[in-house]
């Protein structure tokens, strides 16, 4: 199962019939164990890593340190939820350190992410404050490197 | 004055690769999916890398001791014995070369005088039979069968002693068919030669690279250390071929002999490399681990596509080869890879240039991506498939 996961986080895109052969078991088995996988939520979904720098559109990702008066009785759950529920924002974590969450969100330009901060962030009843970092230039994510060109500089024969 | 008569005649006469040509081509085609490489895919773990410019930075690009760093023995003697239950002392018994072939040369000069034979299964590694001839060795090859998965039997062991046999060279996990020999198989090979006086050159460089159950080493048997060199190195196990570094522990009395011919020939392995190694030793078993199991999905996933295309081939349980038989074609090994290259632009080795036994099967490689090799399968169906067609209307 471990194997299966591991395999599938760092391609999705392989079929039932490889996973199988790769994994020395049948395509039944597999098939059932990815169906149970998503029956319970391990696999959440499966998504594409995409450099949008090469492409013409134009994206800001900006990462924001929160800090928030935990509630009584749901410490930083509500309010980690409720953030989380801003389509703009990719990724939202509890932090342990010098403030309380970690948001990341992605617009078109530095207004957008600015309007987001003042008008739906920082307005929030138990946000303190808001720090927000600019991401000037992507060189990895999801464990994948960007910038480096896959190449295979071995000899074509080597014996 | 003429070069060509000045040379050595005998180096001159060393029989050269018979697969030339097929080099040749491999090299002019473009966009070949190539099997036919025999080194990891992988780039050496950044770890290992990191600690190899570390060493640059500090300026330690002086000579290391003729033998090694001692630290670098150390953890070579520590591996062998976590790995492989071999206790070796990192003073006497252990020389650092460049690769596992520099070792490979130096127990055969070491060992080897003008008569003595030296037994070598084939198919395998290209380079056992010229460094025998020019240590002024016999070869004396013994010809392994698909039928016993190219393991070496007693009785085809029996059959090539003689009283001038001196050494047998023992190269398993195997380059090329991707044969290990087991437990019991080496116990055999054992019982055989306990008695008389013959070294064994064990070359286990692709020892990690086992897959379902552990590398065994001879050495580790009992009255077998004593008269086993034991090659290894880090160019499979840790995908550092281009770093050029290996090592052979064996008995002093004949480690003592090899740093002669090494001290003399070559000073010492390249220090960068070694610092990098120390790392590769301490550091990176987990690496070791993800790199082989990766290799064993790929292997899967090759013998799955060469017998999916109609072709027999037993599951090779090391290295990262595949070693399918290619006779059902009507095509020899030659014809069979050139053919391939050109129609389908996948290149796969020769089985003969391992060796004559090797005629009729190809060496492929799956140290290559997984999109690669699921390519290159369809490939080679569409191959056999087309050509099993052809001989039908022929005939």
């Amino acid at each position: 199962m471990k194997e299966l996961l591991g395999l599938l986080e760092k391609n999705s895109r392989y079929d039932v019939e490889q996973l199988a052969v790769m994994l020395g078991k049948s395509t039944e088995e597999i098939k059932a164990a990815i169906k149970k996988l998503e029956d319970e939520k391990v696999i959440i979904g499966y998504k594409t890593l995409i450099d949008w720098e090469k492409t013409d559109r134009d994206a800001v990702t900006a990462l924001i340190e929160v800090k928030v008066t935990p509630q009584r009785g749901e410490g930083f759950e509500k309010i980690a939820e409720r953030i989380s529920r801003f389509p703009e924002v990719k990724s939202c974590f509890l932090m342990s350190g010098g403030f309380d969450l970690t948001v990341i969100i992605e617009e078109k330009t530095l207004k957008e992410v600015a309007l987001f901060v003042a008008e739906k962030l920082a307005v929030l009843d138990s946000v303190i404050s808001t720090s927000t970092h600019f991401v000037l230039k992507k060189y990895k994510d999801y464990g994948t490197i960007f910038a480096q060109e896959e190449k295979d500089d071995r000899e074509v024969v080597v014996l | 004055m003429k070069m060509a008569d000045m040379v050595s005649q005998s180096v001159k006469n060393l029989p050269s690769s018979g697969i030339r040509k097929f080099f040749d081509l491999a090299n002019e085609i473009k966009d070949v999916i190539s099997l036919s490489i025999g080194e990891p895919s992988f780039v050496t773990p950044w770890k290992i890398r990191e600690e190899g410019i570390y060493s640059l930075e500090k300026g330690h690009t002086h000579y290391s001791p003729n033998s090694g760093l001692f630290q670098l023995r150390q953890e070579i003697c520590n591996y062998m014995g976590k790995r492989f239950n071999l206790q070796y002392d990192p003073k006497m018994e252990v020389i650092v070369t460049v690769g596992g072939s520099e070792g490979i040369d130096l127990a055969l000069r070491a060992l080897v005088e003008s008569g003595d034979e030296v037994i070598i299964p084939e198919p395998s590694f290209v380079a056992y039979k010229p460094l025998t001839i020019l240590s002024r060795g016999t070869p004396v090859i013994v010809n392994l069968k698909a039928e016993d998965q190219f393991r070496l039997t007693p009785d085809l062991l029996e059959k090539a002693i003689t009283k001038k046999t001196k050494v047998l060279i023992l190269p398993f996990p195997n380059n090329p068919t991707g044969a290990i020999m087991t437990y019991e198989d080496v116990g055999k090979i054992v019982e055989v030669i306990k008695d008389k006086d013959i070294a064994v050159i064990s070359d286990e460089i692709y020892a990690e690279l086992t897959y379902e159950g552990k590398h065994v080493s001879i050495a580790s048997f009992p009255g077998m250390k004593e008269r086993t060199v034991v090659i290894n190195g880090f160019s499979k196990t840790y995908a550092m071929t281009g770093w050029r570094l290996g090592y052979a522990c064996g008995h002093p009395d004949l480690i003592g002999v090899m740093y002669k011919i090494h001290q003399y020939g070559i000073m010492c392995a390249p220090t960068t490399a070694q610092y990098a190694a120390i790392e590769a030793l301490r550091n990176c078993d987990e690496e070791i681990r993800m790199m082989t199991e990766e290799y064993n999905r790929r292997r899967r996933l090759m013998l799955d596509g060469f017998r999916n295309a109609g072709l027999e081939c037993f599951e090779p349980l090391g290295a990262f080869y595949v070693f399918p038989c290619i006779k059902s074609t009507g095509m020899t090994s030659n014809e069979f890879c050139e053919k391939l290259l050109i129609e389908e632009k996948v290149a796969v080795v020769p089985g003969n240039a391992f060796g004559e036994c090797g005629e009729g099967f190809v060496r492929a490689c799956y140290a290559a991506s997984v999109e690669n090799i699921s390519e290159a399968m369809k490939r080679v169906k569409n191959f056999v498939e087309r050509h099993k067609e052809k001989n039908a209307c022929a005939s």
